[in-house]
């Protein structure tokens, strides 16, 4: 099946602007709802599509906004989670770059359902390109009367702005964004109380994923029905697919919930590259465990993965070939949670770093016996002892790799 | 204090205050515009960011050694930020770094003697299909080779 919704007209490079995006359908479900349909309406049909995070947790958009208190007029916030920083994954980037106005009207289809009148775009400092396209597709939408005062006449105001991060891998985590937006350091907050209750400014907000709003017109327009009958029972629509390491065809694929992970790479991906033959697979950013070449008829949907031992995360899929060692592998992964170990609790900062020193010396050729159940006991020790996934996030790929690779790593 | 910044980036930073409720929100993209000015955020220009947002200079220098963009030392003309992770590493992403370690005879972390370039490994650039990668500036260079990053740097020099 060939479905392209997300990625529909981004076929053709440089259709970006709001001209090409109407001339699309563009803006058609914004339309609908703000003449049609009540907010109610709205998360109603969010809610039954079923539409899942496409960030990592995969918490369903429509009952994370049915958190937020109802009443007409308090100050409630909109956060679109651009921060992009799981290693894999560059379909924000993808989406934002080719399709501002698809993830505009997306976050105008939310504000709209929750009563929501400000919106920040909080974008990784490194896209500073793309934030400066977004910046000129928001003055569009404004000055066509879609985003900012009376849209579609129909009374209905929303501001949306853009607000660069600078280099803190944490921030991506919800909690963090807000304190991040508040001009603070990323560090995650306590919860409850959850930020449908007290999120940015100590208001109710919304956070959601770039991609997430990116689905939010094409379930107005064709209803939740039609979303799920895109992709499998629980877990609808398409996804967007990062595709990178050894494989022939690195990209972005668009393909339903549910293909097949064997299928990505090697028809959609076009296999392996020349000579080299599969060893593992990273398949939803560099926080899902890792899997081994038997492993990869799972379906890739936020259930199947989960069943697999591993996760659907981010969607980025990092294919390994048996030109690499393990411990670069290790060696990668270690040093990259060490650096982004926001500090805050103990058995992250001091697991992540104490990891990487270990993981360090057995890559120097200095490895002692137990070095790989050392690793494996102090990542079990940061399991569920922390403030934020991080601590998690951490642990599950170290250990896996542990497990399914120790003999490669004792040798 | 008073601040030290010139007209034209002291009304760019109060400009931002509109989009928040609160002033210290403006603190990023603050210190982005600074950055961009100035090339880093010194003590002055730390002092001079608190003072426009009407919040403590410490809370200024907890963002600044926070976030791993801002530099609190001027770096080279250009920066050179190395993606050093997974898919870059599986792509020869190493190869690409001890090329420009050895053609700008610096280590990561340093600034070649004329002051013209600075070498950073950092982690995922989120461009993984164009491995391996580097970004100068805002500019993304990827698929590259050893060839390409001097056909790159002679561009710069």
């Amino acid at each position: 099946m060939d479905v392209k919704i997300l990625s529909r007209p981004l076929d053709q490079a440089g259709r970006r602007s709001l001209e090409d995006y109407r001339a699309a359908g563009g803006y058609a479900a914004a339309r609908k709802a703000l003449t049609e349909l009540t907010p109610a309406e709205v998360l109603a049909e969010v809610k039954a599509a079923n539409l899942r995070g496409r960030g990592g947790a995969g918490f369903p958009a429509g009952l994370k906004w049915s958190f937020i208190p109802a009443g007409g007029s308090s100050i409630k916030y909109l956060c679109v989670n651009a921060d992009e920083g799981e290693p894999g994954t560059f379909k924000d980037h993808f989406l934002l770059s080719r399709q501002p106005h698809l993830v505009l009207e997306g976050a105008l289809l939310a504000a709209y359902a929750v009563g929501i009148h400000t919106a920040y775009i909080y974008i990784r400092g490194e896209y500073e390109i793309v934030a400066r396209r977004l910046e000129t597709a928001i003055a569009e939408a404004v000055r066509e009367g879609l985003l900012g005062i009376d849209i579609l006449g129909r009374g209905f105001a929303l501001n949306v702005y853009v607000h660069r991060g600078a280099g803190a891998y944490i921030c991506g985590e919800e909690t963090a964004l807000l304190e991040s937006l508040e001009g603070k350091r990323g560090l995650p907050r306590l919860k409850p109380p959850f930020p449908a209750s007290v999120g940015l400014f100590g208001k109710p907000t919304v956070v959601n994923n770039v991609e997430t709003l990116a689905n939010l017109p094409g379930i107005i327009l064709h209803g939740a029905d039609w979303f799920l009958s895109l992709g499998c029972l629980k877990d609808g629509g398409t996804r967007l697919f990062s595709l990178s390491g050894a494989v022939a065809r690195p990209g972005v694929y668009e393909l339903p919930s549910g293909t097949r992970l064997r299928d990505i790479i090697f028809t959609h991906g076009g296999g392996l590259l020349p000579g080299r033959t599969l060893k593992a697979v990273i398949p939803g950013g560099m926080s899902a465990p890792i899997l081994t070449p038997e492993e990869i008829d799972v379906p890739m949907d936020c259930d199947s993965l989960a069943a697999a031992g591993s996760m659907l995360g981010s969607g980025g899929i990092i294919v390994i070939d048996d030109s690499v060692p393990m411990i670069v592998v290790l060696d990668r992964i270690a040093k990259f949670y060490a650096h982004e170990s926001c500090g805050q609790c103990p058995p992250c900062r001091v697991g992540t770093s104490w990891i990487r020193r270990i993981v360090r010396r057995m890559a120097a050729g200095g490895r002692r016996p137990g070095d790989v159940d050392e690793i494996a006991r102090l990542a079990g020790a940061m399991m569920g002892r922390t403030l934020c996934p991080l601590g998690d996030a951490a642990a599950l790929p170290l250990l896996g790799l542990v497990r399914k690779f120790k003999k490669e790593l004792e040798e | 204090m008073t601040s030290r910044f010139p007209e034209s980036l002291r009304t760019r930073i109060l400009e931002l205050l509109n989009r928040f409720p609160d002033k210290k929100a403006a603190l990023l993209p603050a210190l982005h515009l600074v950055q961009n000015e100035r090339g880093f955020i010194g003590p002055e220009e730390e002092a001079a960011v608190a003072d426009l947002l009407a919040i403590r200079p410490i809370e200024v220098r907890e963002a600044v050694t926070f976030y791993s963009m801002f530099r609190r030392r001027p770096a080279g003309r250009r920066l050179l930020q190395v993606c050093a992770n997974l898919t870059c590493t599986i792509r020869g992403g190493e190869r690409i770094l001890d090329h420009l370690r050895r053609r700008l005879a610096i280590e990561p972390g340093g600034t070649t003697p004329d002051g013209r370039f600075t070498l950073i490994e950092v982690e995922c650039l989120g461009a993984c299909d164009q491995a391996p990668c580097l970004m100068i500036g805002g500019t993304l260079h990827g698929s590259l080779t050893p060839e390409s990053v001097d056909e790159l740097l002679r561009g710069l020099e």
